[in-house]
């Protein structure tokens, strides 16, 4: 994905050359989380092709998003959490999901296929706790009574950088067991009982493949596109579902939007069909603008993704928000606000 | 008359443009060190001494230490220099002693490129390549073998997954050789081939030259070779995340587990430290790693003065 993000960045600055030629054009800088740049810089392409409007997004990490947006520098930050009302409110910030992802427990276990080994909350848990250390443990083995579990060390894997793909980890951890909960909480790093740390979802998938026994949380694109064997995972429903973006989507669809501020975390989600660990990434824009018209555009672009930019999502493994949620998003936008009081987005 | 004095002004703009120049370096020194405590302050104020200390190292709590992260720099840039010292020693020799004349110029020219691939490949190499052939054929034999004996028998045991301190410091030593070797090979070089001759035309052998003769003639430069590959070893950054396992925990003495390093820590999670006392904590170890740089320097510049000192005695 890193490749793909690099290609897009060049495809982006190539045409942003060319594009150069009418000056008139509008251009929207935002900054912000690296899980969904790919897909942000793919829908700016096609954005800038459509309406010749420019869209340049920067990858610094949802921490830094965050810094960006409330110092006023860009005109969107991006975070792949949610910040608290509270903290919206004191920033004067509003914030809406752009994109749902998931993620994945990868095993590397010679022999065992995709959608075989069936976890429980509780037992990712205690793997992550270091409580259970073996595959064979009796606890695997009641659950998954026809997979044949070798005598083998579990070897956690998990992120040594920060980032927003542990928090959704840690916070879904948290609510699936009181002892993680208190032992090591939720956050974008943790300390973690046990384990081995990789570099981002690219190592994570390079250790995941090779340990054997291991055992690592990864979005679904680099399980995907690393071939990685994947687990079940029970939901709240006491189903198994599989990690699909059919799945991802019912958990964003069952999660309960109308709360304040959109302070969801899509982790464990009711639902029969409900992946439990999903994700959604969120875009920050103060709500009252000093520039107008950046602002607009800004809401623009995400209109027009909306809109157009599904399929596009899809390619890349993400998955498009359900349109009820997009109908919230829109009817929030009347929150923002230019120096006089007057609401800058008048579409629907 | 008139020569003179436009001599003079551009003699005077000459002098002040290069102190100028060798002032800013003291004045941006000066200013990374004040950047630095000030960064480190809030942590330090928080935590105390106690910072270097702990071995807790908990974002969602807000609780920080350095411990491990020390423990972790300072273990793989000391396996690194283990492994290192002796090697570049080897190469130096042979390459002014030993080999054909040649076959000097593309050995020598081969291990200075070593020091211009950049270090991230140095860690994606290890990652892909070194690790799992480590972690299959290298880890189970010196478990079998060294962790059997006595007292260093603990450093080589658990299990062999690959990644660890032990992987760490084997890449770094790969890392830090031609820098080792190249000083070495250069200073041996300046060895006057009277003095040499001399002590093989008494019949000494290739061996009692080099100790006798070469080694105490160089050693200042050869120490100074040692302190850069260390410098470089105790500051490395990408090779070693990747191959450290950034585990921030102590679990025992075995090379064999995953460990953490300073700046390792630094580079994962500078970007996404969000509360104001975490990123102050990131500021704090890099300000301990400018310490221990510091003190290793200067103990350096001691031993090359005792050295120097003792040598003024003998003669």
């Amino acid at each position: 994905m890193f490749s793909k993000t690099i290609t897009k960045v060049l495809a982006g600055l190539a045409f942003g050359v060319a594009a150069a030629g009418f000056a008139q054009a509008a251009e929207v800088t935002g900054a912000g989380a690296t899980f969904p740049a790919p897909i942000y810089a793919k829908w700016a392409d096609a954005y800038q092709k459509a309406t010749g409007n420019k869209i340049n997004y920067q990858s610094i990490g949802s921490g830094g998003g965050i810094k960006q947006i409330t110092a006023k520098t860009v005109d969107f930050g991006a975070s792949d959490m949610p910040m608290k009302p509270a903290d919206l409110d004191k920033e004067g910030l509003m914030q809406f999901p752009a994109v749902i992802g998931g993620e994945v427990l990868a095993v590397n276990l010679p022999g065992i296929k995709s959608g075989e080994i069936k976890l429980t909350g509780s037992l990712l848990a205690d793997i992550f706790l270091g409580k259970i250390v073996k595959w064979n443990d009796k606890a695997l083995a009641d659950l998954n009574p026809t997979v044949k579990l070798p005598d083998q060390a579990i070897a956690v894997v998990r992120r040594a950088d920060g980032s927003g793909t542990t928090f959704i980890f840690t916070n879904y951890l948290s609510k699936v067991s009181e002892e993680w909960k208190t032992k090591v909480g939720e956050g974008t790093a943790v300390q973690w009982p046990v384990g081995l740390g990789g570099k981002g979802n690219e190592g994570v998938a390079a250790f995941i493949q090779r340990i054997p026994g291991s055992i690592g949380y990864i979005e679904y694109a680099y399980a995907l596109q690393n071939k990685l064997t994947y687990t079940l995972l029970q939901n709240t429903a006491g189903q198994y579902p599989a990690p699909s973006d059919i799945t991802f989507k019912a958990a964003a669809a069952n999660a309960d939007w109308t709360k304040s501020a959109f302070y969801e975390l899509l982790t464990n989600e009711p639902g029969k069909e409900s992946w439990p660990i999903t994700g959604a990434t969120f875009i920050l824009m103060h709500k009252v603008q000093a520039k107008p018209q950046q602002g607009l555009e800004s809401l623009k672009f995400f209109e027009w993704a909306f809109k157009n930019g599904a399929k596009m999502a899809d390619e890349l493994d993400y998955v498009p928000l359900p349109d009820s949620l997009v109908k919230l998003i829109h009817s929030s936008w009347s929150q923002i606000k230019n120096g006089s009081g007057q609401a800058v987005w008048t579409g629907k | 008359m008139a020569k003179t004095t436009k001599h003079q002004w551009a003699d005077w703009l000459f002098f002040n443009l290069t102190r100028f120049f060798a002032l800013l370096t003291l004045a941006m020194l000066l200013g990374i060190i004040a950047s630095l405590i000030h960064g480190a302050w809030p942590a330090l104020q928080q935590f105390g001494f106690g910072f270097i200390g702990s071995a807790e190292w908990n974002p969602p709590m807000d609780r920080f230490g350095a411990l491990i992260p020390i423990y972790g720099t300072l273990t793989t840039s000391l396996v690194a220099l283990l492994i290192a010292v002796p090697v570049s020693f080897g190469i130096a020799l042979f390459l002014t002693e030993l080999s054909p004349r040649w076959l000097r110029r593309p050995l020598g020219i081969a291990i200075e490129l070593l020091a211009a691939i950049p270090s991230i490949v140095y860690g994606m190499w290890g990652l892909l390549v070194f690790v799992p052939i480590f972690a299959k054929y290298i880890q189970p034999f010196l478990s079998s073998t060294l962790g059997n004996v006595p007292i260093i028998g603990a450093l080589f045991q658990g299990a062999p997954i690959g990644i660890g301190i032990l992987s760490a410091s084997i890449v770094l030593a790969i890392m830090i050789i031609p820098f080792i070797a190249s000083v070495m090979r250069d200073v041996f070089e300046v060895t006057p081939a009277m003095l040499k001759e001399s002590a093989y035309g008494l019949g000494a052998t290739t061996w009692e030259v080099v100790w006798n003769v070469v080694f105490p003639y160089t050693k200042v430069g050869v120490i100074g070779g040692i302190m850069l590959g260390l410098g470089r070893a105790l500051g490395e950054t990408m090779a070693v995340t990747f191959l450290i396992g950034n585990m921030n925990a102590f679990n025992g003495i075995s090379l064999f587990l995953p460990s953490n390093s300073i700046a390792s820590a630094l580079a994962n999670e500078f970007a996404e430290a969000e509360s104001a006392l975490y990123s102050s904590s990131l500021i704090a170890l890099g300000l301990i790693l400018f310490v221990i740089t510091f003190i290793i320097l200067g103990f350096s510049k001691l031993l090359l003065l005792r050295l120097a000192r003792q040598e003024g005695k003998r003669s």
